[in-house]
């Protein structure tokens, strides 16, 4: 005899769960990275040159620093995203599983936070 | 069919890339001598090949991504229009690909 009511039981256990949050922000972040990383790719090439002085002077910008900002979270939830996928479809073995589950998501929010703060620091830090 | 393993052999190769952006930008905000350390690395041939590689897996997500879009709006599922892509996929990549790295 358990306390559980049938209904509380099999709520949860279908096969969607998440999936249709997941695959919306999948495709909204895809579409944001559209057009951030080739913000991104073409703001590098347009720069004179790599060197430390060119490249923090435009990545403290007001503009450009947000846009990062936005870059930087964006492809952190994006590569969350996917690699969940990929675990969840190729790592068996339930242990395991949610074990590369966590380490991913622990990683990409320590990318997300480095490179955010990495963002902020150079904003705030430029004249 | 070939390009659907493809699209997430590339995925996670850039969120390995990722890795590679957030060393940089922690090693930009850092300052002037933790900045170069990182660009001599990406200078090396190894470094190099690294990026060379990396862009080709963003140009190939970006390209083949788009793809994927139309068809989650319904569009291209014919099997005429499903290879017409593919190749315009790898057609984009190629010339994407080899005109950055003909631009720097």
């Amino acid at each position: 005899m358990s306390l559980r009511s049938p209904l509380g039981r099999v709520l949860g256990l279908g096969s969607a769960k998440e999936g249709s949050s997941h695959w919306w922000a999948q495709r909204m972040t895809a579409v944001a990275l559209g057009f951030l990383s080739t913000w991104f790719l073409i703001s590098i090439l347009l720069l004179d040159n790599l060197q430390f002085t060119t490249v923090s002077a435009w990545a403290g910008r007001p503009f450009n620093s947000i846009l990062l900002l936005l870059t930087t979270a964006t492809l952190a939830y994006h590569s969350k995203l996917g690699v969940q996928v990929v675990i969840e479809d190729y790592v068996h073995g339930p242990a395991i599983k949610v074990f590369s589950l966590v380490m991913s998501n622990f990683t990409h929010i320590l990318l997300a936070a480095a490179g955010l703060f990495a963002v902020l620091k150079i904003g705030f830090g430029a004249p | 069919m070939t390009l659907s393993i493809l699209h997430r052999v590339t995925g996670v190769a850039l969120s390995v890339g990722l890795i590679v952006l957030t060393i940089w930008l922690v090693a930009l905000s850092t300052g002037a001598a933790a900045y170069e350390q990182i660009t001599a690395l990406m200078q090396s041939i190894v470094g190099r090949l690294l990026l060379a590689g990396f862009s080709f897996a963003f140009f190939f997500h970006l390209c083949n991504g788009v793809r994927h879009l139309f068809w989650d709006v319904g569009k291209g599922f014919e099997m005429r229009q499903a290879n017409a892509s593919a190749w315009s996929v790898v057609l984009a990549t190629s010339v994407l690909t080899l005109g950055l790295w003909l631009a720097l």
